[in-house]
């Protein structure tokens, strides 16, 4: 069970706003998923490497050649607000 | 510093260093965009660095090279195989909300360099450039930021040390070594000033003679050596108040602002150490193969630690002057070049040379850039130079008037030479007729040098130094003087 303050850390982490009723949907869909987790816990996984990648590639790489980037118009075209060329967000230290 | 060296009797800093290298790549670290600096914003953007949905990210093979030649610089132990995580934070520097980055297997563990070992040293990509603008700035209503993705996703490599420092000075100088090494290797332009060098410190202080660790504060933003040395310092003196007043060190993260000597503690909204990391799925593992290791390995150029002991053992320069010879690039640079040219001309008067009158001139002559690469003096001119003294053609205070016109015009030291007369006097009759005008001219001082006084031999060598205009060789004036006076 993931409880209240939890869910609020991890909401603060990700800068979200939850209202009363999306607190508890969250706790409640959360602990869901972490219920899953334990029971795969559950199970004699001694020597089994954990799975961090489920296709066996290694080392893919790029050459260190240029390529063409966005024109800025383009880059700065969904930007929510923008000045001088550069995207305008809330300040984070306000 | 009022109270320095006091508490110096009772605790002991513990210092650790965490150091980023941009690297001189020419694209990003995961993606084909050109790297800049200085250029107008938002000039090198892509899908990739700028997060649209669908985009994926490819390693930059030339990244993983560089990383690799440092890491082998450093002495570390590769990885066989290690993977990228996702570093989870949101803030606007970075727009996918998190950073690649590598975290339990990182590229390559346990390395040293000089004194000092190497914990890890791993891949990750840098930050966007934010610009903070304040409500009283030009844009209206709160405070906003602006940002440019120019800088964002250029690669990165951090260095982090064990906490094997114990003091300001050396960390200071530890990290001129760093630098060095890696300015040697050609994959960074490691600039503090710029932000291609940074560096943090975790800094506490324990009792002499304890195990345990104190609680550490970690110090951002010392973007010069001198900062790094003084932001240090101010910890420490602030850590031994709290410890000598009985209260807690936090462990926190300060920021050092170089113009008022101040730390100030960054808000912990800014700086949740929660990153929630996990493996990085749109990128398959780093597994360095014998190829690419033994490449990284033989494109290593000679490194400022193992110059410095060839500089001891072969050449026989002392200690000091062959560490500031392999630890400073580019006077090693214009050394070795010297060397190159040099013509049976011992290195050591070759080094004394360079490391003395060029740089002590080469300052006289233009007070903040005395970097001699950038001279009117040519290596071969400075090797040619030290030859002739070493050879007695010419004496020492002649050699500095040459040096001084190699300063001010460069050119050819033999002609210099020819050209103002500055040849050693190797008529000893000539000099012994000087010799015997000085003490003709100036008896009062001939008397006091004859009772045993020998400071007052002074003005009669500076008589001679005139007369020849610097060419006789001083030893061999005062050895004239002394014959002269009965003194032989
Ligand atoms: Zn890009």
């Amino acid at each position: 069970m993931i409880d209240r303050e939890q869910v609020l850390h991890v909401a603060r982490l990700a800068r979200l706003e939850l209202s009363e009723a999306e607190l508890e949907r969250m706790s409640e869909e959360l602990s869901g998923i972490l219920e899953h987790l334990d029971r795969i816990s559950a199970l004699d996984l001694d020597g089994v490497d954990p799975t961090s990648h489920v296709v066996a590639l290694e080392n893919v790489l790029r050459a260190d050649v240029p390529w063409e980037s966005l024109p800025r118009e383009r880059a700065l075209e969904q930007a929510p607000d923008r000045d001088d060329g550069a995207f305008r967000v809330p300040s984070p230290q306000a | 510093m009022t109270t320095e060296n006091g508490w110096r009797q009772r605790y002991e800093p513990v210092i650790g260093l965490e150091i980023h290298v941009q690297l001189s790549t020419r694209t990003k670290m995961f993606c084909g965009c050109e790297l800049s600096f200085g250029e107008q914003p938002n000039l090198h953007t892509c899908p990739i660095c700028l997060a649209h949905p669908g985009s994926l990210p490819v390693t930059n093979e030339q990244a993983v090279r560089y990383a690799l030649q440092i890491a082998l610089a450093l002495d570390c132990e590769i990885a066989p195989r290690s993977i990228f995580h996702r570093k989870n934070y949101f803030y606007p520097d970075n727009p996918k909300a998190y950073q690649i980055s590598q975290y339990d297997i990182p590229l390559a563990t346990a390395g040293r360099l000089g004194d000092v070992r190497i914990h890890r040293v791993h891949l990750e990509e840098d930050a966007a450039k934010l610009v903070h603008v304040s409500a009283s700035g030009r844009i209206h209503g709160s405070g906003s930021s602006l940002v440019d993705f120019n800088r964002g996703g250029t690669p990165l490599v951090e260095i982090v040390t064990e906490p094997d420092l114990d003091d300001p000075a050396t960390a200071r100088e530890w990290l001129q070594l760093l630098r060095t090494t890696i300015k040697q290797i050609g994959v960074s332009d490691v600039n503090m000033e710029e932000g291609s060098l940074r560096c943090d410190a975790n800094v506490s202080l324990r009792p002499v003679g304890a195990d345990a660790l104190g609680v550490k504060a970690e110090l951002k933003n010392m973007n010069s050596f001198r900062f790094l040395e003084r932001g240090i310092n101010a910890e420490l003196e602030r850590q031994a108040a709290l410890l000598d007043a009985e209260e807690q060190v936090e462990q926190e993260t300060l920021h050092f602002d170089p113009r008022s000597g101040e730390l100030t503690p960054l808000r912990s909204k800014e700086y949740a150490h929660d990153y929630r990391y996990f493996p990085e799925p749109d990128l398959v593992p780093l597994a360095p193969t014998e190829a690419m290791l033994s490449e990284a390995r033989e494109s290593l150029p000679e490194l400022p630690a193992s110059r410095r002991e060839r500089y001891l053992a072969e050449l026989e320069l002392a200690d000091k002057q062959a560490t500031q010879l392999a630890f400073d690039a580019d006077l090693g640079a214009y050394f070795e070049a010297a060397l190159a040219a040099a013509d049976g001309t011992t290195p050591k008067v070759i080094a004394n040379w360079v490391t003395g009158e060029l740089v002590a001139s080469l300052r006289e002559a233009k007070a903040d850039d005395a970097d001699p690469a950038s001279s009117r003096v040519s290596p071969d001119a400075l090797a040619k130079l030290a030859g002739m003294v070493e050879r007695k053609e010419i004496s020492t205070g002649a050699a500095r008037r040459v040096l001084a016109t190699l300063v001010a015009e460069g050119g050819d030291p033999t002609r210099i030479v020819e050209r103002e007369g500055l040849g050693q006097l190797d008529d000893s009759g000539e000099l012994e007729a000087i010799v015997a005008r000085a003490v003709e001219s100036d008896p009062e001082a001939a008397a006091r040098v004859r009772d045993g006084n020998m400071k007052a031999i002074g003005p009669l060598v500076g008589f001679v130094m005139r007369e020849t205009k610097g060419r006789a060789d001083g030893g061999e004036v005062t050895r004239l003087i002394r014959e002269r006076l009965g003194l032989g």
